[in-house]
C-alpha cells in the first residue's frame, strides 16, 4: 500500500507546483482525516487497529486527487467520513467494500457541495509561483477543458486552450486546470508503469479502459463518425488517473484476466457515454462506481472451465 | 385488561415503532421526508388512515370471508385514504400539493395493511384503534425526526425557519434520495445499538 502511496507523491508535488501550496494542505487534511476515521471506525466496531497499514492513507490520497484544488480545506475531512466509515467499514472493512471508497466520497461530495466541486478549479500557474496561497482564489476560478468542450463546444475550447495538437504536450505534462491528481498524465502513467513493473497491477484494466475511451471517442466524439480526438479525450479529465489507480483497486475489480478486460471496456464505454451524452463533463468516476458492483458477476461469468474430473466426494 | 391497552398504546412508540422496528412503510419515509413539515404531514395523514382502517376492519373482522380478506381490506383502506385526501385538499392545500402522489399511495403503504392483517383482524375494535393510534404516532414521530435531520443538514432550516447564519453551506446530499437512505440507516443503527446496550430483544412486528 505504501508503494502505491509513494507513486502518488510525484503527481502531488507537481500539483503543488502548478496550483499552489493549498493543494498540499488539502492532501494532508484528506490523508490524516482518513487515517483518523479508520482508527475511530475500527475502535468503534471492535476490529483490529490497522490504520497504519497504508490503505486508509492511500484512500485519503486518492480522495484528494479527485477533488478540485480550490475547495474549502475541511471538505475532504467530510469526504473521509463517507469514504472510510460508510464506504468501507460499514460494508465490512477492507476487502469487503463494494465501491471504491475514494470515488464514493467524491460522488458524495459532488452531491453535497455541487457548487464547490464543479467550480473550484484553479488555472495552472505558469511561472511556478507556488506561494500564491490566499491571494484571491475566488477571483481565479476557471473551467476544466472537458467542461469547456462540453458546454461551449470545440471553438471555445480552441480559443481558450489553443489548437488540440499544440496542447497535447502541456496537457500531458500537467499544465491545465483539473482535479488535484489528474493534471499530469506523464507522472500518473510513470507511477502506473512502475506499479506494473513491480507486478502490483497488470496491464489489462488500464489498457482496456484507456483503449476503449480512445477508440469510442474517436468513433463518436466528433462532428461525424470517426472524427473525434482520441488523444485529447485520454489526456483531459481523469481518464489516466482512473484507469491506473482507481479501476485497478484489488477489492472492487475482477480477478480473472478476461473479466478485467470486459470490466475495463465497460468503464471506458460508460465514461465516453457520460462525457458525450450525460449531464457531467467527466464521467470516469461514475463509470467506475457503476462497474464496481458488477465485478463479482464478471468473475463468475469468466470463471475458467475445469478440465480435471471432480475429486472424490465433490459434486 | 388495562395493562393490555397500555402495552398496545406504548408498543408503537418504541417496541414496534415504524419504520425502524416494524421495517414497513419505507417508501414514504424515503420519499417525502425532505423537510420536517412534510414528514409531520405525512405522519398525521397515515396515522388517521391507520386508526380508521384498524377500527373498521376490526369491526368487520367476523363478516369478511377469509379468502378475499386482502381485497376487502384494500377496498376499505382505499375508501379511507380518499376521505383523508379530500379533507387534506380542502383544509391543508399547500401541504397536499407538496406531498402530491404520496397521499393516494398511503393505500399501498404496508404499515396500514400490515396492522390490518396482523392486529385488527384478531382484536376487538377499540383495542385495534388504540394500536392504530400508537403506530400512527410512532410513524409520525419517526418521519418528523427523519425530516428534521434531513432538513437541518440539507437546507439549514427547521420547519422552514433558518437555523444558521449566512456562512452555513447546506449539504444538498441530505435532501436528495441517497441522503434519505443514509439517514434512515444511521438512525436504525443507533436504535439497535441503544437496544442492545439495554439488553432488549429485537422485536419485529
Amino acid at each position: 500500500m505504501w508503494t502505491v502511496f509513494g507513486c502518488l507523491v510525484p503527481p502531488l508535488l507537481l500539483s503543488v507546483f502548478v496550483f499552489g501550496v493549498q493543494v498540499l494542505f488539502i492532501a494532508a487534511v484528506s490523508v490524516l482525516s482518513c487515517m483518523a476515521v479508520e482508527a475511530a471506525s475500527q475502535k468503534m466496531l471492535g476490529r483490529p487497529l490497522t490504520y497504519l497499514d497504508g490503505s486508509a492513507a492511500l484512500t485519503g490520497m486518492l480522495l484528494a486527487f479527485v477533488i478540485p484544488p480550490g475547495v474549502p480545506i475541511l471538505m475532504p475531512a467530510l469526504g473521509a467520513v463517507m469514504a472510510i466509515y460508510i464506504g468501507k467499514h460499514l460494508m465490512g472493512g477492507l476487502g469487503y467494500n463494494i465501491f471504491n471508497p475514494a470515488l464514493l466520497a467524491r460522488a458524495f461530495l459532488l452531491a453535497t457541495f455541487p457548487v464547490a466541486m464543479t467550480s473550484a478549479w484553479l488555472p495552472p500557474i505558469t511561472d511556478g509561483a507556488i506561494f500564491t496561497y490566499l491571494s484571491g482564489i475566488d477571483g481565479m476560478t476557471t473551467a476544466t477543458p472537458l467542461a469547456v468542450l462540453k458546454d461551449q463546444g470545440m471553438a471555445a475550447f480552441i480559443e481558450r486552450f489553443g489548437e488540440p495538437r499544440d496542447i497535447y504536450m502541456s496537457f500531458f505534462l500537467g499544465w491545465r486546470p483539473g482535479c488535484i491528481g489528474e493534471t499530469s498524465g506523464l507522472l500518473v502513467v510513470l507511477g502506473g508503469l512502475y506499479l506494473m513493473y513491480r507486478r502490483y497491477i497488470t496491464w489489462h484494466i488500464p489498457v482496456s479502459v484507456i483503449g476503449s475511451i480512445a477508440i469510442l471517442t474517436w468513433i463518436f466524439g466528433g462532428e461525424s463518425l470517426f472524427g473525434g480526438d482520441p488523444l485529447l479525450a485520454v489526456l483531459s479529465g481523469g481518464a489516466l488517473l482512473g484507469a491506473f489507480y482507481m479501476a485497478t483497486c484489488y477489492v472492487t475489480s475482477p480477478t480473472m484476466r478476461s473479466a478485467q478486460l470486459v470490466y475495463g471496456v465497460g468503464i471506458g464505454a460508460l465514461t465516453v457515454l457520460i462525457r458525450l451524452k450525460g449531464g457531467y463533463p467527466e464521467g470516469i468516476c461514475y463509470a467506475i462506481l457503476l462497474m464496481n458492483p458488477l465485478s463479482p458477476v464478471l468473475d463468475t461469468w469468466f470463471k475458467p472451465k475445469r478440465f480435471a474430473p471432480p475429486l472424490r466426494g465433490e459434486q | 385488561m388495562a395493562q393490555l391497552y397500555l402495552d398496545t398504546l406504548t408498543g408503537g412508540l418504541w417496541k414496534r415503532i415504524p419504520p425502524f422496528r416494524l421495517v414497513l412503510g419505507l417508501c414514504p419515509a424515503l420519499a417525502v421526508t425532505m423537510s420536517a413539515e412534510n414528514g409531520l404531514g405525512m405522519g398525521v395523514a397515515t396515522a388517521c388512515v391507520i386508526i380508521l382502517s384498524n377500527g373498521v376492519i376490526s369491526a368487520l373482522r367476523n363478516l369478511i370471508p377469509h379468502k378475499v380478506r386482502i381485497a376487502s381490506y384494500i377496498a376499505i383502506i382505499a375508501t379511507l385514504v380518499s376521505i383523508v385526501e379530500i379533507v387534506m385538499k380542502a383544509f391543508f392545500f399547500p401541504l397536499s400539493q407538496q406531498l402530491g402522489i404520496y397521499i393516494p399511495l398511503i393505500v399501498v403503504n404496508c404499515i396500514v395493511l400490515g396492522r390490518a392483517e396482523g392486529f385488527a383482524a384478531k382484536n376487538p375494535p377499540l383495542l385495534a384503534m388504540v394500536d392504530g393510534l400508537s403506530i400512527g404516532i410512532g410513524y409520525g414521530l419517526s418521519l418528523t425526526l427523519i425530516g428534521s435531520i434531513r432538513e437541518i443538514l440539507g437546507a439549514g432550516t427547521w420547519f422552514g425557519l433558518p437555523l444558521f447564519g449566512e456562512s452555513f453551506e447546506p449539504m444538498s446530499f441530505f435532501v436528495s434520495a441517497p441522503g434519505a437512505f443514509v439517514t434512515i440507516g444511521i438512525l436504525l443503527a443507533v436504535q439497535n445499538l441503544y437496544s442492545r446496550r439495554r439488553g432488549e430483544k429485537f422485536i419485529q412486528g
